[in-house]
């Protein structure tokens, strides 16, 4: 099927693109832009006029709950939420049930996302068996299941030999290991930001060390065993410094942030707004702001949704015994958007951090609009203004701390490989 | 943001912690309930039917006797219909959920609900959850509020010192996971205690208690000298436990309150406790039975306090 896309703001920051021009896709791939190829007849003419067209986000932290917590989300339901986003390609952790251990898992999960022709299902292996910090998995057959990349998710892994020697183990095949900085020790029980929220509040707290001591040790051991290491939902102002020396340095690092992290701190947790217990927990403002700068500089390389649909019995709990977590993918560019507009950044520049860069991290083929390349594409209306509620959301999980406020940019048209997988009623 | 306590008419709707109370609703509780005791500030054990007809719920998710006893008194003094219920025994370990049971009792035409619970925030979810109507009193939550506890230590501090503004007051022990200290702490200094203490050993405050508006001790013969009034707090024995402390003789030893630790404290100062005390561990006998002590008065002005909150919340 041959797609037209004219009239559109073209944002393409890998081509250094940013101006009108239409694109021409066939047989699922772009094969032009501005110019018509010769006897090109378009099946399907999207008119983008006033509208921006950006490569497909990459979102590197995708909960889908399956297998496992079907009850809170599927595949179904999270994969028409990502395309409803502009997400083309997603990773998801291994923190299912039972969790992404074995190739066969891993397998059905490929097939059952294959079979759905959504988005690109990139998942990521448990680093060890059962994610319970002893065994290592087998990683290369994991990876010709499919796997991208292995990690802990949110799983303690206290045992620093195993951690050594699962660093080693992947750095043989030169896999890429993804870790969420977090001493489980000083982390026990904790379930905020060991600040002044926490202190009035009376709430257990995780404070900041607990990042930077982690983070030390997952530095160190990167250091000596050359692995490529991913720091994950990164925290707090000490732990940009941290990545920022190591980078310096020229340790084969990248790092990640959560959106909600990029808008947040303790402070929205007001009077125990459980939407607002999120792992890691919100840090203060200073630490939002190094966030964010972290990012502008380029210490930190992406921004995720860290999408983790919760469903509401398990939200309407006193703020310490709700579950974690916040519904993400349908707000992850409105939130990349704000955070571009607030820091006066490019548009171009912004959606790096969700297109280029995560490609990167993934090492995938993904995040531009070449010539030659897939056609995943993300159209959306800078100025449509939508509010956050449930039934705007096609995610399960309908919990978020953004519920009730107005975003701006809203997706109207998303594509993955060539075919028109969402369209905005 | 809104304080979910008060209603759109600047009204008491819940009492769910005395922070961000204004200073003329804590003062019109203080005042309320002391019309429920006689001139010399003894109770006056009268029953009066303010409350006729209205039913009052008391929820504890987690035990406690004491408390339970004298929100119960104070309802019955109100000639309220008084129904107890120790949850910590049933629904929720049924699988039932906090609000399930909540939506249960409401369905039982519940005009009040006095909630304790284990976790910091659960009053406040609940007092979210209900209809207008029905009011919530925060009997205790995690480590976060207690506020009648507080109020009924403002009673008392006013009853003995008559005004707030000159004083100095201490108060001792685990601030840290103690939902009594941040209640007093609030009503403190809302009602301009112009020096207010902590004590304590570095594990058992918060990180940031200083944005509380306290000045931190750790050191008992400097934090208490001269002060006018010293408030102990409880040490739980799981204190031990978690690496918090090493014994409880140690902490004694160091943190007790000895009549030779409250001699440096103004000779009129009064000693408060809001029970039930360890003897021996943060509290000597000599001190907690001696002629400053005020623990006693403080259960009988407990009683007047929340009667005084229960009769505003109403309306009445």
């Amino acid at each position: 099927m041959n797609i037209l896309i004219k009239n559109g703001r073209l944002v393409d920051p890998k081509n250094h693109i940013d101006d009108t021009r239409d694109i021409y896709i066939a047989a699922g791939k772009i094969i032009a832009t501005s110019q018509a190829p010769a006897g090109f007849a378009a099946d399907q003419v999207i008119d983008a006029s006033g509208l921006v067209v950006v490569p497909g986000l990459i979102d590197l932290a995708a909960r889908l709950r399956e297998p496992g917590y079907e009850y809170r989300a599927t595949l179904e339901s999270e994969m028409a939420a990502a395309v409803a986003g502009g997400i083309t390609s997603l990773s998801c952790p291994p923190d299912t049930d039972p969790p992404l251990d074995e190739p066969g898992l891993v397998e059905m999960l490929k097939h059952r996302a294959r079979a759905l022709c959504q988005a690109h299902v990139y998942p990521v292996g448990a680093l060890t068996y059962g994610l319970k910090g002893a065994e290592l998995t087998e990683m290369a057959e994991l990876a010709d299941a499919g796997c991208m990349a292995y990690s802990h998710a949110d799983a303690p892994l206290v045992d620093t030999r195993v951690m050594m020697r699962a660093m080693q183990y992947a750095a043989t095949f030169d896999f890429s290991v993804w870790l969420r900085p977090q001493d489980s020790f000083l982390a026990r029980n904790g379930v905020a930001h060991d600040g002044e929220v926490a202190t009035r509040l009376g709430l257990p707290a995780i404070p900041v060390c607990a990042e930077t001591i982690a983070l030390s040790t997952m530095l160190q051991l990167a250091r000596e065993t050359g692995v490529r290491l991913h720091i994950c939902r990164i925290s707090s102002a000490a732990g940009v410094d941290m990545v920022r020396e190591a980078k310096k340095e020229g340790l084969p690092l990248t790092c990640d942030v959560s959106m909600n992290h990029v808008h947040l701190s303790e402070m929205d947790i007001g009077f125990f707004d459980s939407h607002c217990h999120l792992v890691p927990p919100l840090r203060n403002q200073r630490d939002r702001d190094a966030l964010r700068a972290g990012l502008q500089e380029g210490v930190i390389d992406a921004i995720v949704s860290n999408h983790s649909p919760v469903d509401d019995d398990a939200k309407q709990m006193p703020f310490a015994e709700a579950e974690a977590g916040a519904t993400g993918l349908e707000l992850l560019l409105p939130l990349v958007l704000k955070w571009a507009h607030e820091s006066k950044y490019s548009l171009s520049d912004a959606i790096t951090r969700v297109t280029v860069n995560p490609a990167r991290i993934l090492n995938i083929d993904a995040g531009h609009l070449s010539i030659g390349a897939a056609a995943d594409i993300c159209i959306f209306d800078p100025e449509q203004h939508w509010k956050v509620e449930p039934a705007a959301l096609k995610s399960q999980g309908k919990n978020t701390p953004f519920l009730g406020m107005q975003m701006l940019g809203k997706v109207r048209y998303t594509l993955v490989q060539g075919s028109l997988v969402y369209q905005a009623a | 943001m809104n304080n979910p306590q008060l209603n759109k008419n600047g009204e008491l709707q819940h009492l769910l912690s005395t922070e961000g109370l204004p200073a003329r609703i804590l003062y019109a509780i203080l005042d309320r309930a002391a019309t429920f005791l006689d001139a010399g500030g003894h109770d006056e054990v009268r029953k009066v039917p303010l409350l006729h007809g209205k039913s009052i719920f008391n929820i504890f998710f987690e035990n406690s006797t004491r408390t339970r006893t004298t929100f119960e008194i104070a309802a019955k003094r109100l000639s309220a219909d008084v129904v107890n219920l120790n949850i910590g025994s049933s629904s929720t370990s049924k699988g039932e959920t906090l609000l399930d049971t909540v939506d249960n009792l409401c369905a039982m035409h519940a005009d009040m609900f006095v909630v304790r619970h284990a976790q910091s925030g659960a009053a406040h979810l609940i007092a979210k959850h209900v209809a207008p109507e029905i009011h919530v009193i925060n009997a205790g939550d995690g480590r976060h509020a207690h506020p009648t506890q507080g109020l009924l230590d403002m009673f008392t501090i006013r009853h003995y010192k008559k005004e707030f503004h000159n004083l100095r007051v201490a108060i001792v022990g685990d601030i840290l996971h103690s939902r009594v200290a941040r209640s007093q702490i609030n009503a403190l200094t809302t009602l301009g205690v112009p020096e207010l203490r902590v004590i304590a050993p570095k594990t058992l405050l918060p990180s940031h208690v200083d944005k509380l508006g306290v000045r931190v001790y750790h050191n008992m013969e400097q934090g208490l000298k001269d002060v006018d009034v010293v408030m102990m707090l409880r040490l739980q024995n799981e204190r031990m436990q978690g690496a918090a402390l090493p014994s409880a003789q140690e902490y004694f030893k160091y943190y007790g309150l000895t009549p030779e630790k409250l001699a440096l404290a103004k000779s009129d100062a009064i000693v408060m406790h809001p029970g039930p005390m360890n003897r021996g561990i943060e509290i000597d006998s000599a001190v907690a039975d001696g002629a400053q002590s005020v623990i006693l008065p403080q259960v009988t002005f407990g009683i007047a306090v929340r009667m005084a909150v229960m009769a505003t919340l109403a309306g009445v």
